[in-house]
């Protein structure tokens, strides 16, 4: 229970600190905030697996008065997902990050909107009240923008401004429905929403926080926005962005489909949805396999691994709920949410130490430095392992659990899609894995210390244990698991 | 038609308004200004909403008050990033708009 | 005869903001942007929604306005300000956006009749420390969104402060205009602390049970520090001033403390017990409205930029 409490409190009073403290204390503070955010994080979920899920009335006020917080299977998984890769991106930016390295400015600003994004995303997670998680993707939106900026340079700063757009527009979509939810039932909070009686503006409000959503999600079509935003960043705040920020507005739509609404999903919606994540994974690939730069071949993969996460909506969604299908497929996109998000982070953190040792991220620029770096060339290496689907990663247990479903469910498209995107992940990841094994003459330059490259195999290690050892974290899922999700195969 | 029904169809209005503000132009001063009319739009819609049956309830009242803190906040950062961008890029809107439409 | 009123309100709502979106040039479009908050902040008092009245026309019109003026004004100054010619035939969007309305009115009348409203709310209410049903929710009912609301003001500061060029980090925050020496801005800024810094306060002071409270107050502190930094009574600080960090990061910590202090005490996080609850509220409020106000008025100030105010 206070494991709950202090993943909510430990990143806010960490900003707060970076904040008020000068220099070299708020980095302190910043490293303390980290180490104790994560413990709490592991806490929670030990917690979670152990003795179910923990609810909070905040203030002791029960909706639909006050704000109710639950850390169910999912929040713990993706808590914990999120703390891992805050660690890593933490230690990465102790060194890219100082300000003999990016200057005052950026060291002086990384740390708050870093722990700012923390919170907001655990906040997220763990919300039942649709105003309350307004404001926490308000707040999430506003520190991942400034994230975006701190570069600062004119290409950074229009990869921003694009974001902040499509940002604000999707916060409002939602924040319509929100209005039109409230209007309609006099409440906001989850478990009561799931008992009411349905109105005839529900679908338009599920309509709008829907599209507002897939906004910050940048699911196609609203993709454009990513590949420059997360492409332009410092490597460890790329790493949050595009591992972490897209999870915390798809966990959201889980929420209102499965708990929320699930009244309302027609078959027409679901596939729509899922017809949508099929163009991101095929557009996103196609646009992978043509970049030179490493940074955004690694960021349009993200907008096709997008895409894989909302096939669940047909195969988990709807008619579908009640079959036993519906589980594997719940698991699977969860499952490969959290091992997307382990090993887009782990490839980020890669390539930013490559890029500080060659000067560039353009492929030939990389050309053998696996033979320099060679724990961060595996690190890439088994990460692309996660992203293609090959056994036995935490992305194969996602995909097998999203095929055998699409099998079950005799939506056979589904399966095709999974199996279509993994040949494109190996022809657009095949490129850089390539040139970064290739033997080249190395040039001399400063290499960083094992322990940093360290970081990045670590998070690789863990896409890859999590399909090893998956039966714990399928436990974890199962903890809470929304009724429309039922048992499973 | 009552007093409520009339404040829900004016911010209806303002939503479609700020949005057709938000895609005709170009100058990102003036789609910041038009984030700030969808937002009251809303707002009003849900003020008006809460104004149904007599006495006014708080609770939106209170979720419209933290509502426009968050705009201005959006707003502030928003004006900020317009101003940096069109310093580095010399000019106060996007290239290659046609994507957005 | 009051519906009448309404209605011509409610067209001229409608009337400012499509000026505001359709009239030529930004500068103007702000003009009509502040007088629509203005507006709006009647319409929030006829909805009998007083408290909401006083934020719209503090933070909605005046802070908001204020920094968009600020823009155009910084805008100027960075040879940027050409407004860019419209593009393509807008006829399209105009079609979807009427579509949008019409949605939003469609839902107005499909809305089912609302049951109870506010019952439990009311039943809550005499338990909240405060009276003013408002401050209720923002500081004890749903003092988790106003916690994160307050945050978010953090947030959008530093990405702001961010935004600032590399060398311009250690120079002072930068305001748009230079003020005449004796000049109406100056007179005005002289008269014009003493009596805002009283508002201010009494607005933090009444919210308790009228409307008021620590976001308008602070706004109007903000607003009086805006004046006062226009008028060049003081200079523009520095972000490296780590008083003036402390005065933003107080509100939020005092309010995070209260929380955690009631989750040690074994409360609950964010619980204030019904005796102290009243007392408690206003400590938060105080320090709140503190910060707000140093926040939002760094917010409207921007980031540091060199080159002016020598």
């Amino acid at each position: 229970m206070s494991a709950l409490v202090a993943v909510l409190v430990l990143p806010l009073a960490g900003a707060l600190a970076t904040v008020a403290l000068p220099g070299r204390a708020a980095r302190i503070a910043a490293s303390t905030a980290i180490a104790a955010t994560l413990a709490a994080a592991l806490a929670l979920a030990a917690w979670v697996a152990a003795r179910g899920v923990p609810r909070l009335e905040i203030g002791g006020w029960a909706p639909p008065v006050g704000i109710a917080v639950e850390a169910d299977g999912l929040a713990a998984a993706m808590i914990v997902m999120t703390a891992t890769v805050m660690a890593a991106a933490g230690l990465s930016a102790r060194h890219m990050l100082a300000p003999g390295a990016a200057g005052a400015r950026a060291a002086f600003g990384f740390w708050p909107l870093m722990l700012l994004l923390w919170a907001a995303l655990n906040a997220v997670f763990v919300s039942r009240d649709l105003f309350n998680l307004y404001v926490g993707i308000e707040l999430l939106s506003l520190a991942a923008i400034g994230l975006v900026a701190i570069e600062g340079k004119a290409a950074a700063l229009a990869a921003a401004m694009r974001y902040m757009i499509f940002a604000l527009a999707g916060s409002l979509l939602y924040l319509a429905g929100v209005v039109l939810v409230y209007a309609a039932h006099g409440a906001l909070d989850a478990g009561l929403l799931t008992d009411r009686t349905p109105a005839r503006t529900d679908g338009l409000a599920l309509a709008l926080m829907t599209v507002g959503l897939m906004a910050k999600t940048a699911l196609f079509p609203f993709h454009v926005w990513l590949p420059p935003a997360h492409g332009g960043a410092p490597a460890p705040a790329s790493a949050m962005l595009s591992a972490l920020v897209p999870k915390a507005s798809f966990v959201i739509l889980l929420r209102l489909w499965f708990d929320v609404m699930p009244d309302q999903a027609t078959e027409g919606a679901l596939a729509l949805m899922a017809a949508l994540g099929t163009a991101a994974v095929i557009w996103g690939g196609l646009a992978a396999l043509v970049q030179e730069r490493l940074k955004l071949i690694v960021a349009y993969s993200t907008v096709a691994q997008i895409g894989y996460l909302f096939l669940v909506f047909p195969l988990a969604g709807g008619a579908s709920a009640e079959m036993p299908w519906a589980a594997g497929a719940w698991n699977g996109a969860v499952f490969l949410a959290l091992s997307h998000g382990l090993a887009k982070a782990a490839m980020f953190l890669a390539v930013g130490q490559w890029m500080a040792a060659r000067g560039g991220d353009r492929l030939e620029d990389l050309r053998g430095i696996a033979t320099a770096m060679p724990m961060t060339a595996f690190a890439f290496a088994l990460s692309s392992i996660t992203l293609v689907g090959l056994p036995p990663s935490g992305g194969f247990t996602a995909k097998y659990l999203i095929m055998t479903s699409a099998f079950a469910a005799g939506q056979w498209g589904w399966a095709l899609v999974m199996a279509g995107g993994g040949l494109l992940a190996a022809a657009y990841l095949y490129r850089p894995v390539a040139v970064i094994f290739a033997r080249a003459e190395v040039p001399d330059s400063p290499l960083p210390s094992r322990g940093r490259q360290v970081v990045p195999l670590i998070l690789a290690g863990a896409a890859v244990a999590l399909g090893i050892a998956s039966a714990a974290p399928f436990d974890l899922l199962s903890t809470g698991r929304p009724q429309a999700a039922g048992e499973g195969l | 038609m009552t007093g409520p029904t009339l404040y829900a169809l004016t911010g209806a209005a303002l939503v479609g308004i700020g949005v057709f503000g938000l895609i005709s132009a170009r100058h990102l001063l003036r789609r910041v200004v038009a984030f700030n009319l969808i937002g009251s739009g809303l707002f009003v819609f849900l003020g008006a909403a809460g104004a149904r049956g007599g006495a006014a309830d708080p609770l939106p009242q209170a979720l419209i008050i933290t509502g426009i803190v968050v705009a201005l906040s959006a707003s502030a950062l928003a004006v900020g990033l317009v101003v940096a961008h069109a310093r580095a890029s010399g000019r106060p809107a996007l290239p290659e708009e046609d994507e957005e439409a | 005869m009051t519906l009448a009123l309404d209605a011509t309100l409610c067209g001229l709502i409608v009337a400012v903001a499509l000026a505001t979106v359709l009239g030529r040039g930004v500068f103007r479009a702000i003009v009509f942007f502040i007088v629509y908050g203005l507006l709006l902040s009647v319409a929030w008092v006829r909805l009998g929604a007083v408290d909401v009245a006083l934020a719209e026309a503090a933070i909605g019109a005046g802070l908001t306005g204020v920094l968009f003026l600020a823009a155009v004004g910084k805008l100027a100054r960075t040879g940027a300000e050409a407004e860019p010619a419209p593009g393509r035939p807008h006829l399209p969007a105009a079609l979807a956006c009427a579509g949008l309305t019409g949605a939003l009115a469609w839902a107005w009348f499909a809305l089912p009749e609302p049951e109870r409203p506010g019952s439990d709310l009311a039943a809550a209410l005499p338990r909240a420390g405060v009276e003013n049903p408002v401050t209720a929710v923002l500081l004890n009912f749903r003092a988790w969104d106003t916690l994160l609301e307050s945050i978010v003001l953090l947030a959008a500061l530093v990405g702001l402060w961010l935004l600032a060029r590399d060398e311009d980090w250690h120079d002072r925050l930068g305001l748009p205009q230079h003020v005449r020496p004796g000049g109406v801005m100056e007179s005005f800024g002289r008269l014009l602390p003493p009596v805002g810094v009283l508002v201010g306060i009494y607005l933090v002071y009444i919210g308790a049970d009228r409307p008021g409270g620590a976001f308008q107050g602070g706004t109007v502190l903000a607003a009086v520090g805006l004046v006062a930094a226009l008028a060049g009574l003081i200079r523009t600080p520095r972000v490296t001033g780590h008083l003036w960090r402390a005065a933003m990061v107080v509100g939020p910590l005092v309010f995070l403390a209260a929380g955690v202090a009631g989750a040690a005490l074994g409360a609950g996080f964010l619980t204030l017990p019904e005796p102290i609850a009243g007392g408690a509220i206003f400590a938060i409020e105080i320090a709140l409205a503190s910060s707000i106000a140093v926040t939002l008025a760094f917010l409207v100030i921007g980031p540091p930029e060199r080159g002016h105010r020598r």
